[in-house]
């Protein structure tokens, strides 16, 4: 027979005893669904996890210093190898920072700006330390679940408030969207050094006032406060606070190292397009002269990690799933001892073993795709209201909702493809002595 | 016999014998039976219940191998086909009619018609045609969409004969079609199958165990006893046995 009169008639002898078919149905559906939410939780702790760790900011970066610098605290450069002869010490500066951001897979080269200095609201002053924000920060989700809006721009007069500052500032922190505070800052103004003076070597610096908006309130600091300055309450876009200049740990040095007119960067940070362009990178940034600190891709241990925890959840999900399969088994075998004298009938008018067997496969098959479409649907209703209860069990504690279930199309396409397959398998006991049956037996007894 | 010689063996049995071993003993359903017939011809098998008919008209559909002898269909031996030879066989060269119609429930007459050419993979787009034309034949083209118990005994019975004859088979066979009919209802069918007989040119083998029908209908009576052919009569020959008969 042709695979769409198999169909056909399959669906129809399914129809037929609908209620059998459809409980045995649920019960593959059932199956596939413990299956589905299983490993659905196991993708979405996973993608929760690295989504975590990739927001840290912390694997797909590499932390560029000046050689210099390094050497104060490790004493004297060990020499290369034979093929990277010893390099110069570089200074960290603006031309520094042009080469950086043109090797391959650098999405953005940024400095650590953070300054303390006051804030003003409401008449008050608050003394605090503030932090500039690359833009890069507004894609790689550092700011998920942030309360107003990124930056809407590299230059915009906006600040976004560390979420404890805001209650600081505020008993009703989210009503501080929108207001003003204003920022005093000190500007430092370059001169030559002609006057001798020699507290004044390199510049001078004159108090400022910036007023900004505030837009946005955030709960953790991107980058977990990487970069040793202690933890910043106000942010600011990157380009203003670079801008405003202010006063930072490295002009002290600088001033120190008498080198005030041209001003270097006490350290970069070096964005990569992903954790495993660091590697390159890295060498890159050594290669030029400059010490660098990076974080290796420990995700790589988290997905192995994630692998076996999936692992295990599959063949938890797999066991209800197989419970499922002896239901097909049981509810072909009773057909065929109902439908013996249509088997008989089906032979005498000119089936082949081979017909009657395709078309118990083809009933199995169609429960098992049936069971599997409906089961991937239940499993990812299943993993929607595990999150649903996790969330409001977090909103209670006051956390911030979290995804922790996702049914990517692989799991999806994958789980219909074995509810199939194990149908099949299923399947193939009875098909096989329904195909075998007497027809001169199933016809004789009326 | 005339149209036999004219157009040849449509159905040939050498020493053919079913035989089912039940424990110790040997029963012998078909036994050493040989027979001929022509092309084109209306053969009655008679004989009393379990004389043995509807185990040697199964060996004739290629449903049943025989324990010995042979069996052959136009020239061609059954003992030497594979099943899905077999299978192609019973489904282009046989049609097969029975007792209690064996109509599947759950179809209506004009899926029931369309099986054998589902399973002869006849091509989908001149199937309608083929069952149209088949139900037409039978008087039954206004029940395409009933169903079986929606429909009397002599319609289900003519359905059965629409179903057996769609995919256009050399050979009839028929076991007690009237069995399950009031003698009327059963006149209609006998006049059916005849008259395909007659018009189409279908062999027709056809088991009763009514004399009478057999006289009337067939052009060749063959008696069955305890799977043994113990008689080769024309209609209406008073050596036709009648004894055994119920
Ligand atoms: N599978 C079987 N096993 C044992 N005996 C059988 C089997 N099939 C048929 N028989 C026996 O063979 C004999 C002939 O049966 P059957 O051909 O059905 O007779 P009829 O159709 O003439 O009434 C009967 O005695 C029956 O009991
Ligand atoms: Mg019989």
């Amino acid at each position: 027979m042709k695979i769409g009169d198999l169909t056909e008639l399959a669906l129809r002898n399914l129809r037929e005893a609908l209620l059998r078919n459809s409980l045995t149905t649920l019960g593959v559906c059932v199956g596939v669904a413990s299956l589905v939410a299983m490993l659905s939780l196991g993708v979405g702790l996973q993608q929760f996890a690295s989504k975590r760790l990739e927001n840290s900011g912390l694997f797909n970066a590499v932390f560029v210093y000046s050689q210099s610098d390094m050497q104060e605290f490790r004493g004297p450069r060990r020499t290369g190898s034979a093929a990277t002869p010893p390099l110069e010490s570089r200074p960290l500066d603006e031309s520094a920072r042009r080469d950086l951001s043109r090797l391959p897979n650098v999405t953005e080269v940024y400095p650590q700006v953070r300054f303390m200095t006051e804030v003003r609201f409401a008449d008050n002053p608050y003394p605090t330390s503030v932090a500039g924000v690359p833009d890069s920060a507004r894609s790689d989700g550092a700011f998920d679940g942030m309360q107003g809006r990124f930056f809407s721009g590299p230059n915009a007069n906006e600040a976004i408030l560390q979420s404890d500052f805001a209650k600081e500032l505020s008993n009703s922190p989210s009503s501080l969207i929108g207001k003003d505070l204003v920022l005093r800052y000190a500007e430092r103004q370059s001169f030559s050094s002609t006057n001798g003076s020699s507290a004044d070597v390199g510049f001078s610096v004159v108090p400022h006032e910036k007023q900004l908006r505030i837009i946005g309130i955030v709960d953790t600091e991107p980058e977990g406060g990487f970069g040793g300055f202690g933890r910043s309450r106000v942010f600011i876009p990157l380009a203003l606070a670079e801008h405003l200049s202010a006063t930072d740990v490295s002009d002290l040095r600088e001033l120190v190292n008498g080198n005030g007119a041209n001003r270097a960067y006490s350290s970069l940070t070096v964005r990569l397009k992903s954790a495993t362009d660091v590697q390159n990178a890295e060498n890159a940034i050594k290669n030029m002269g400059f010490a660098t600190f990076s974080l290796l891709d420990t995700t790589k241990n988290l997905r192995l990690f994630f692998t076996v925890i999936d692992l295990l959840l599959g063949i938890f999900g797999s066991l209800a799933l197989a419970v499922a399969t002896l239901g097909i088994v049981n509810t072909l075998v009773m057909a065929i001892l109902e439908r013996r004298r249509e088997i008989g009938v089906f032979k005498a008018l000119g089936a082949d073993d081979r017909d009657v067997r395709q078309l118990f496969f083809a009933e199995a098959g169609v429960m098992g795709l049936i069971g599997g479409i409906g089961g991937v649907f239940l499993g990812w209703l299943i993993g929607r209201a595990l999150t649903l209860g996790t969330n409001i069990y977090l909103a209670r504690q006051s956390f911030p909702p979290v995804k922790i279930s996702a049914v990517p199309l692989w799991l999806a396409v994958g789980a219909i493809a074995f509810a199939v397959g194990v149908s099949l398998i299923a399947g193939l006991y009875p098909a096989t002595r329904a195909a075998r049956l007497n027809p001169v037996e199933a016809l004789r007894y009326e | 016999m005339v149209r036999g010689e004219e157009n040849g063996t449509a159905i040939r049995a050498e020493g053919v014998s079913r035989h089912y071993q039940m424990g110790g003993s040997v029963i012998r359903a078909v036994d050493d039976v040989s027979l001929s017939i022509a092309t084109g011809e209306f053969v009655a098998l008679l004989g009393s219940s379990g004389s043995g008919k509807s185990t040697l008209l199964n060996l004739i559909a290629g449903l049943d191998r025989p324990t010995g002898g042979s069996v052959f269909v136009q020239n061609r031996n059954l003992s030497v086909l594979d099943t899905h030879e077999l299978a192609q066989y019973r489904s282009a060269t046989v049609g097969m009619v029975f007792q209690s119609f064996n109509l599947l429930p759950r179809m209506t007459l004009e899926e029931n018609v369309e099986l054998p050419l589902r399973l002869a993979e006849f091509p989908r787009n001149e199937r309608k045609a083929r069952v149209d034309e088949a139900l037409k034949h039978v008087h039954l083209e206004r029940r395409l969409n009933h169903r079986p118990n929606e429909l009397s005994g002599g319609e289900q019975q003519r359905a059965a004969i629409a179903r057996a004859l769609v995919n256009r088979p050399s050979i009839l066979l028929a076991d007690e079609p009237t069995g399950n009919l009031d003698s009327s209802t059963g006149e209609e069918v006998m006049h059916l199958l005849k008259s395909f007989n007659e018009s189409l040119g279908v062999t027709v083998v056809m088991i009763t165990h009514e004399r009478s029908l057999a006289n009337r209908f067939a052009q060749r009576i063959l008696t069955l006893a305890d799977g043994k052919l113990i008689a080769e009569t024309m209609p209406d020959d008073p050596r036709t046995p009648a004894g055994v008969l119920r």
